[in-house]
């Protein structure tokens, strides 16, 4: 019994594994499109010299901003509507944000069913408990008054 | 003249950087190949990124050392001595401390020092309220959370004084809940050469007690290794090296849930964010070389010295602005 407990349990293991491909992939495209974006290879929403005019303001009055000035758009950019801009190089730096922010949804998805079959039936009843309240948060449904 | 010695000074720190990585070179490159065009105050628009990378460096090695995450010296000390706004910087804190969690949450895991079983748990409720911090926080006028942000910072500093620690607690009986959930383990602890075999007990008061850190986490983009640490360790009785690793592994899952509320909500600017990333995982890596040879404890008082200064300037600038000083 001792010997199974001081080995990391199958899921664990599992977790750990997903959770580092997500992190190496997240990290690692982080660089390239940060290179892309900076080296003006892909042309930003934001021009990089202006950028500075607009991090000091509080987000709701970023926002209003950089949708007037550069976007145009009837909505402010938040949500997933990043995802339309993507071919931006300001924008595309959400991509590895994402994933990072992402790989542990996929690793609890992952390991539920594991849970299960072993079993363990109030770890994967947490488990699932859990990734539904990652996915609302990341789902962009829950938003804020701003101030 | 002045302007001269100043892009002179910023080409230096991004010549440093072209050492340091391929995408400060990048950015470099851009800075190079473009006309610095001054902001408001007449800084070049590449200047603060830079100082920023350079400062990060410096913190996530004195982050390393002084035994802290990274979160929780970046928010105080940005949103302090930067230009930025806190959103910005709340937003930016919880993926530096996101990123370092999931930096070092697999090996953690795989060696079975960060707890899966004790962690899920934990998880569920802390990532709940994180997401309720992060949206109260977003909502709540800048200088109240300025305010709140700077007496947590200097709570932070009371708990970094008081705190003791132990290095495997006695937990004579593990509680009910934690039976259920099987909550336990075996490590090897080298020092003693021996398996260490541990339990939890009390385990619904630290559950409740994750609502508070959990939501705090959110609030400010702090990570809240200064909190999860000392309630898994003193409070559910885990061994500190099991608290440690799980406190850290905790990470990743807490800070995920703030960090798509600040990021749905567009408190992300990519050029404040990578650099910090690169800063501060650089910094790190460096801080364990110089951790194997350096004695921290001067530089534990450090970190204190620089949160007491940090919170008191957060606690300034609310009451500044409420007209109180």
């Amino acid at each position: 019994m001792s010997e199974i407990k001081r080995e990391a349990t199958p899921e664990q293991l599992l977790y750990a594994n997903i959770l580092e491909k997500g992190m190496l992939v997240g990290l690692g495209l982080m660089f390239i499109t940060f290179a892309l974006y900076v080296l003006g290879i892909m042309k930003p929403v934001v021009p990089t010299d202006q950028i500075a005019s607009y991090w000091s303001m509080p987000v709701h009055d970023y926002l209003v901003a950089i949708n007037a000035n550069f976007l145009h758009g009837d909505t402010l950019p938040t949500g997933w509507s990043w995802l339309k801009l993507i071919s931006r190089g300001d924008f595309l730096n959400f991509i590895p944000i994402v994933i990072l922010s992402g790989v542990t949804i996929i690793c609890y998805i992952v390991i539920i069913p594991g849970l299960f079959a072993r079993k363990d039936n109030a770890m994967g009843v947490i488990a699932v408990m859990t990734s539904l309240i990652l996915i609302l948060a990341a789902s962009g449904i829950l938003t804020t008054g701003g101030h | 003249m002045v302007k001269r010695m100043v892009e002179k000074l910023g080409r230096i720190s991004i010549a440093w950087s072209i050492l340091a990585l391929v995408p400060a070179m990048a950015w470099a490159s851009e800075a190079m190949a473009q006309a610095p065009v001054p902001t408001a105050d007449g800084t070049a628009w590449w200047v603060w990124p830079v100082v920023l990378l350079v400062v990060t460096f410096i913190m996530g090695i004195v982050a390393v050392l002084g035994g802290v995450g990274g979160g929780v010296l970046f928010v105080p000390i940005i949103s302090g001595f930067f230009p930025f706004h806190l959103d910005f910087v709340r937003g930016a804190g919880l993926l530096v401390a996101l990123s370092g969690a999931l930096a070092a949450g697999p090996g953690l895991l795989k060696a079975n020092l960060a707890s899966l079983r004790l962690a899920l748990p934990v998880a569920m409720i802390a990532a709940s309220m994180a997401i309720v911090g992060a949206m109260v926080g977003l909502a709540l006028p800048t200088h109240i959370v300025q305010l709140s942000l700077g007496g947590t910072i200097l709570g932070i500093v009371a708990i970094m004084l008081t705190a003791k620690k132990s290095a495997v607690p006695d937990v004579p009986q593990a509680d009910n809940l934690s039976s259920a959930l099987r909550i336990t383990g075996i490590y090897y602890e080298p020092s003693s050469k021996q398996d260490i075999n541990w339990k939890i007990h009390r385990t619904i008061p630290g559950l409740l007690t994750f609502i508070i850190i959990g939501f705090m986490a959110g609030m400010f983009g702090l990570g809240a290794g200064w909190a999860n640490v000392p309630v898994l360790n003193l409070m559910m009785g885990a061994p500190l090296k099991i608290s440690v690793a799980t406190s850290k592994f905790l990470l990743s899952i807490t800070d995920t849930s703030a960090a798509w509320i600040y990021l749905n909500q567009g408190c992300v600017i990519p050029m404040m964010v990578v650099p910090s990333l690169i800063g501060i995982m650089l910094g790190s890596l460096v801080g364990v070389r110089i951790l194997k040879v350096a004695k921290p404890t001067f530089i534990r008082w450090m970190v204190i010295a620089i949160l007491t200064f940090a919170g008191l300037k957060a606690l300034h600038k609310g009451l500044s602005v409420m007209g109180i000083l």
